[in-house]
Parts: C-alpha cells; structure tokens; sequence
C-alpha cells in the first residue's frame, strides 16, 4: 500500500525578504495523519511558512531561505528536488475559492492531465475526489457546468477536490473558510476532519474557534518565532506561554 | 473596549463568588450562634435567608453561561468561569448544610438542654475558619494556601469522629436522650460536608491558578 502521509519537519527553518527576517529558527514537527492549526497575528509569518513548505516562496525573488524542511525525510530545498512531484505530494487550498474558469469535471482533471494520469482512469478520480469532498451529490448532474457557476463554499470544496485528486500527503490551507458563511465553514470543518485520514493538513487560521475546533495540535507563531507548539486541548486550556495565552485570549493581537 | 467588558464580567462572577461565600459563612456562624444562646429567631432567618444564597447562586451561574457564550473563553479566562461554576455549587450545598443545622436546632429546644456539647463548637469553629481561608485563598489565587485549607478536612474529621464517639457514651449512659444525641450527630454531620465541600473548593482555586485538575491527596505543584 502506498503511504499517503509524511511527517513534516523544520529544521532551524529561517527566511527573509530581501532585509526582512520573517521567519527565525524554526524548529517545529508535524505527525502525519493529523490537523494541525497555525495561528498568530497578522504578520507573524504563518502564511510564509506555509508557503516555504511546497517551496511556493521560490516564485519571490528576494526570499533568501536556511535551514532545512524535511517532508518523508527528504529536504525539500535540496537541489535535485523536482518542484512538480514536491507540489503534487504538497497540495494547497487557498483563502479564496480559487477554480480554474473551466468546467466543474476539468477543475480536477487539470491536475491529472499534467501529472500523467491515464485518460481513462481520470473520470473515476474524479468521482472519488468529487465524493471525498462531499460535493458528488450537489454537482453529479452538471459535471460540466462552469466551476464558477458554484457557490463559493462549493468552490472551495471543488479546490479542496482538485487539491487531493492528485493523491498528496499533505495539503496546505491558508484560511480556507475565512470567505464563506458558517453553514460552508462548518461543512469544510467537517472535510477537514474527515480528510486528516489520509492526510497531514497543515492550517493556517485567524479565527481560534475553529482552530480549537478542528485541529489536534496548535502552533503559535509570533514576530515570526514558534512560540509554543502542543496539544489544541492544552493551548487552548493552559498554554505554557503567556504569550499564547495573552493572544488566544484577546490581551492583544 | 471588549476586552474591557470581558474582564468586567469576569471580575463580576468571581466578586458574586466572593459574596456567596461571605453569606454562606453568615449563614452558618448565625446557625451556630443561634445554637449557642438558643436563639430561635436567629435559627428562623437561617433558614429563610437560604433562598438569597440559592438566588445568588443562579444569578452568578447565569452571568458565566453568558460569558461563555458571547466570549468564547479559553486558557485561563476559561478555567475561571468553569472554576467559578463548580465553587458558587459547592457554596451553595454549604449553605444547605447551614440552614440544615438551623433546622435540627429547632428540633433540639423542644427538647430538655443537653449538657454544653464542646467538641461540636470547637469543630464549628475550625469549619468556620475553613470557609473564611478559602475566600481569601481564591481571591489570592493561593496554591499553598490552598492545600493547607485542604488538608485541614483531617482536623475536622477526627472531631466528627471524637464527637461521635462522645456521643454514643453519652447515649449509653442517658438512653432516654437518644433524640438529642442523634441531632448532634446530624449537625455534626452537616459541619462535616460543609468541611468537604471547601475541600473541593480549594481543588478548584488550584485548576483555576495552574491548570491541574488533580486529587490534592497527592498533588505536588510542578511550578510556582
């Protein structure tokens, strides 16, 4: 059986932005097969971290990387690492729903198409894909409509489709229900928790309820330091930082 | 300014807590006192006034429902409302047991005076001090403090078993007094629970202060 989740590790991860150190020794190890949640103020690097783990920061000139990060034990900076299988074994939903201007059935057949898959397998995938995500039943009678035609909680459930159609281990999301309405929230939530089967989802969110929510371990981040790492249940009850818990309390932020 | 409001509401349940207490040592200090110089009015509004501590008690516990629901607390903020919670409970039981005492002393002057039982005032005497300490405890958030109050439940137990030792003599010696005998019994009992339910108290300023739901049996602080 293939193994579908990796651990992720850092290794005295540090990035900077031209003169800006924006990310500062971060160590930091993540079991697979598990959700965890990144939270901290705005600024405080979480995005660009996420963005450093499927090397997504090599699209910006001035990012000067050290460190290492390794994904099944491999560091993903090394040089021989080819950034299509990095990107296909890392997979990335966004803030916004962000489906391609095609049909509903090309959104996930996209990806396949560039990695290979054989053509006749590529309606099954997208089934599976489509019924992992819970969205078969809401779009099986109009696979080739527009994606955009879509609500925008349906999209990001689309994104969500297309992100794991290509079988990674982990998938990357940067506040994924931060544009929907609760009732979307909650049904990406409930994926979330469903998807952490088969994969290692790493989370960034602003909002603490859902981190406390849905995820098994928390990370705080602040002025682009790892704060505190542990438990969701005992960050959220008794964090050892007062750090922490001054942010998750709302003393600041 | 939310913030704000959120400490404002905190500091309100824990000063409803705070004057929970204060009634419930009211309460019983009356209860006793009511005992001690047969004061049969006294002893009546112990028992009447236990429905402003239960008021009390519903009032604070509607406050943490509201802060829990429109704050959604966590950390330490949470630990309070939930500490809080469980104390104004065990307050209020106490103050069942108050006017539980007053309610056994009304029986007791139907009937002829019992020879001045000490024990049972010396123990009433260490419960009332149990109480006092531990609203100071949890408005220091004293761990120390805490444990001592805690471990004090031993002092009180021994009395209850000293007095009721003294009391099954005394019944062996006047058997016709058995209905005096055993109200004392009753009331010391009363004291006893009251003495237990501090102890639970004080488990809670100790989660409230460190986060450790824990027997204090055999709790050890792992920091200061």
């Amino acid at each position: 059986m293939v193994k579908k989740s990796s651990n992720v590790r850092t290794k005295d991860l540090n990035l900077w932005f031209g003169e800006k150190h924006v990310l500062k020794n971060m160590n930091i190890e993540i079991p697979e097969k598990t959700i965890t949640a990144i939270m901290g103020p705005s600024g405080c690097g979480k995005s660009t971290f996420l963005r450093c783990l499927n090397r997504m920061n090599d699209l910006i000139l001035e990012a000067k990387i050290k460190g290492s990060i390794l994904i099944d034990n491999k560091d993903i900076y090394n040089s021989k690492t080819d950034i299509t299988a990095l990107r296909k074994k890392v997979g990335m939903v966004f803030q916004r729903p962000n489906p391609f201007p095609k049909s509903i059935f090309d959104n996930i057949a996209y990806g396949l198409k560039i990695n290979q898959v054989k053509k006749n397998r590529i309606p099954g995938i997208v089934e599976q894909s489509l019924k992992a995500t819970a969205l078969w039943n809401e779009v099986k009678d109009r696979l080739h409509d527009s994606a955009m035609s879509l609500s925008g909680g349906q999209q990001q459930r689309l994104c969500i489709a297309r992100a794991i159609a290509v079988e990674p281990e982990v998938v990357l999301m940067d506040e994924p229900a931060s544009a929907l309405d609760p009732s979307s929230t909650l049904k990406i939530e409930e994926l979330m928790k469903k998807l952490k089967n088969k994969y290692t989802i790493i989370l960034v969110t602003h909002n603490m309820q859902q981190a406390a929510r849905v995820s098994d371990y928390t990370a705080f981040f602040y002025v682009g330091e790892l704060i505190e790492f542990g438990k969701t249940e005992q960050v959220f009850q008794n964090p050892d930082e007062k750090l922490t818990e001054s942010y998750i309390s709302g003393k600041f932020g | 300014m939310v913030r704000k409001k959120f400490n404002e509401g905190l500091e309100e349940i824990e000063q409803g807590a705070i004057n929970i207490g204060e009634m419930v040592w009211t309460a019983l200090n009356n209860a006793i006192d009511a005992l001690i110089h047969h004061d049969l009015e006294e002893a009546h509004s112990v028992i009447t006034n236990d429905v402003n501590i239960n008021n009390k008690r519903w009032k604070v516990e509607e406050r943490c429902i509201t802060l829990i629901a429109t704050q959604q607390p966590v950390a330490t903020d949470l630990r309070e409302i939930i500490a809080i919670l469980n104390i104004i409970t065990d307050f209020e039981r106490m103050g069942d047991h108050a006017q539980g005492i007053a309610k056994v002393m009304l029986r007791l002057e139907s009937e002829p005076p019992m020879k001045t039982l000490q024990t049972f005032f010396e123990m009433s005497h260490e419960v009332l001090s149990m109480i006092k300490r531990s609203i100071q405890a949890l408005i220091d958030r004293d761990i120390k403090e805490s444990l001592k109050i805690y471990k004090h439940d031993d002092v009180v137990d021994n009395y209850y078993n000293k007095i009721f030792d003294e009391i099954l003599t005394y019944e062996e010696e006047k058997p016709k007094r058995f209905k005096v005998g055993t109200y004392f019994i009753w009331m010391a009992h009363d004291l006893e629970r009251i003495a237990d339910r501090v102890s639970n108290i004080c488990e809670r300023i100790v989660y409230l202060a460190h986060g450790e739901m824990e027997n204090l049996d055999t709790y050890k602080p792992k920091s200061s």
